[in-house]
């Protein structure tokens, strides 16, 4: 479904992704994990053509390394980015009417909806407050919800479990958990590597720009230059 | 209380004029923080561009009302292509520069505008027809005008209606998001570039309606009228939040409620022949009766500015500028 080849993301002259290639396979969950500044949001944001990159993007079988951000959604791909990105004057409802803008069927906008509400019912008991006034958890399920309102087939996820309370994380990611298990596909970025590798089937390690390990979640789990460096063993 | 009544709507004739020109000052600001110095201009050749159209058919024996409308509904687009072009010819490159740039080439297409108008219509005002049976109106012991009562109606009409689009439209909620976060509602499939050429046009053909009602009130369209009035819708703007729209109608009305009241009062304030202090050594000018003013009615301009500099001391974000938290 997805397929990167030598990916590259510079920053002035400081390169932050240093040609990696990678694939997500339909159905999939896959997580991108790896310390602070190792590349992962800039990968995230080059694939959601936020930011100018150089290398392949193949998306289903187009190549969309030249498209502009706002061409993408239509196309089934969302990314919810790096702290939420919640629109916090914006009212609940609106935000989520936002996450369907790009749709016309007003028929399946008003199911999402409610399919929304059944996986969010806290959510939708504050939809005409503003998001400002939500907690980060709240907020971050917003986020999730805002993106499935546009049917995506493949969601980005970046860093969903940041600023949360333990208990709230846990909430997000049995949420990502249904979510995938509806047949979206998930690419999770986290710095949280024991929980991201739970719920993935694949992952990748990323170091300083490059790709370092790539192996399945529980050969990771497993793996000593993992354990000792992500998973604090 | 009859000065107080009178002050009152003439207050509120040009404020909501005000009202209506700060908004497209603000939807431009609040979008991409620019402010638009070249706007006073457009709303300026909204004018220019009406009046010329309603003394060429002054002399027909259309009905005064149509001529009038005519004249707007000519002015609209007009405006609106205008404030198209400027976004496109002059913002748009300049969207990843740094912010001086931008602010610089539109103080520097307000000159451009401003001769343009200058070349096309001349020197010289032109008045507008006495095509219109000006009625007025009491109202306890005040008078009122047919034109300020249609100028009041006609502004709060543009504001419920701006309102309505901007609140419970699909794309006046997509224009407050990219005004929030652009990179992010790019991400909901907003371009961006829309939204910011429409919020120009939008604001542009506020503007030129604007215009109209401005130079209709006064009774001239002039080359230069956009800069005062741009500076005072402007200020405005700021008085309300800039970047707020209920912010910029709030303001406008309250500056054109303050410039009047300043303005009908300040020579009764400022009389020192009422301070007892002063009598002593004024005593011959106020033998009989006698005034001597310091500030007359010749001081309005002061007010609109002296109101910016009081909310940029004390409440720099504006009335209904509160910023709502990002982070919970």
């Amino acid at each position: 479904m997805l397929a990167v080849m030598e990916l590259q993301v510079h920053y002035g002259g400081i390169a932050a992704v240093k040609g990696i290639s990678f694939a997500v396979e339909e159905n999939e969950i896959v997580c991108l994990i790896g310390a602070n500044g190792a590349g992962k949001t800039s990968t995230l944001k080059a694939l959601a053509r936020m930011i100018p990159s150089h290398g392949e993007i193949h998306y289903g079988d187009q190549r969309i390394e030249t498209l502009p951000s706002h061409e993408l959604i239509a196309m089934g791909l969302a990314l919810v980015p790096e702290g939420r990105g919640v629109f916090a004057r914006l009212t609940v409802a609106e935000n989520l009417m936002m996450g369907a803008y790009h749709r016309n069927d007003a028929k399946g906008i008003g199911a999402d909806l409610e399919r929304i509400h059944a996986l969010l019912p806290r959510l939708m008991e504050r939809r005409n407050q503003v998001a400002g006034t939500l907690s980060g958890g709240e907020q971050q399920m917003l986020a999730i919800g805002r993106a499935l309102m546009g049917r995506p087939r493949l969601l980005l996820l970046d860093e969903p479990s940041m600023g949360l309370a333990p208990l709230m994380v846990q909430k997000v990611f049995e949420v990502v958990r249904k979510v995938a298990a509806e047949g979206v596909t998930v690419l999770l970025v986290e710095q949280n590597a024991r929980l991201a590798l739970e719920v993935c089937s694949r992952g990748y390690v990323m170091e300083s720009g490059s790709i370092t390990i790539a192996d399945t979640s529980a050969a990771l789990l497993a793996d000593a230059r993992v354990r000792t460096a992500y998973l604090g063993e | 209380m009859e000065i107080l009544l009178q002050q009152i709507i003439n207050g509120l004739t040009t404020g909501s004029v005000y009202a209506v020109v700060a908004l497209g000052y603000t939807m431009v600001y609040g979008v991409i923080q620019l402010i638009n110095f070249a706007h006073g201009e457009v709303v300026m050749i909204g004018a220019m561009v009406a009046f010329s159209i309603i003394t060429a058919l002054a002399g027909s024996s259309m009905p005064p009302l149509i001529i009038v409308l005519a004249g707007v509904m000519a002015a609209i687009p007009a405006c609106m292509l205008m404030g198209y072009l400027l976004e496109r010819v002059a913002y748009r490159p300049l969207r990843h520069a740094p912010r001086l740039a931008p602010l610089i080439t539109a103080i520097g297409m307000s000159i451009i505008l401003q001769h343009l108008a200058l070349m096309v219509w001349g020197r010289s005002p032109l008045a507008f027809p006495q095509i219109i049976d000006n009625r007025v109106f009491g109202v306890g012991g005040a008078a009122i005008s047919s034109v300020q009562i249609a100028i009041i109606l006609l502004s709060l009409t543009m504001m419920a209606g701006l309102s309505w689009f901007v609140y419970r439209t699909r794309f006046g909620i997509a224009i407050r998001a990219t005004a929030e976060n652009v990179h992010v509602a790019g991400l909901m499939g907003v371009n961006a570039d829309r939204v910011i050429a429409a919020t120009f046009v939008i604001g542009a053909g506020l503007g030129a309606v604007a215009g109209v009602m401005y130079g209709t009130y006064y009774g001239i369209a002039h080359y230069t009228m956009g800069f005062s009035l741009g500076l005072k819708a402007f200020s405005a703007a700021v008085l309300g939040g800039i970047g707020n729209i209920a912010g910029a109608m709030l303001g406008g009305l309250l500056l054109g409620l303050v410039e009047a009241l300043g303005t009908g009062y300040v020579g009764e304030l400022t009389d020192l022949c009422t301070w007892p202090m002063a009598q002593g050594w004024l005593a011959e000018q106020c033998a009989d009766g006698g005034h001597f003013v310091v500030f007359g009615s010749n001081y309005q301009e002061v007010f609109a500015f002296l109101m910016l500099i009081l909310v940029l001391v004390f409440r720099p974000s504006g009335l209904l500028g509160e910023r709502v938290s990002e982070r919970a």
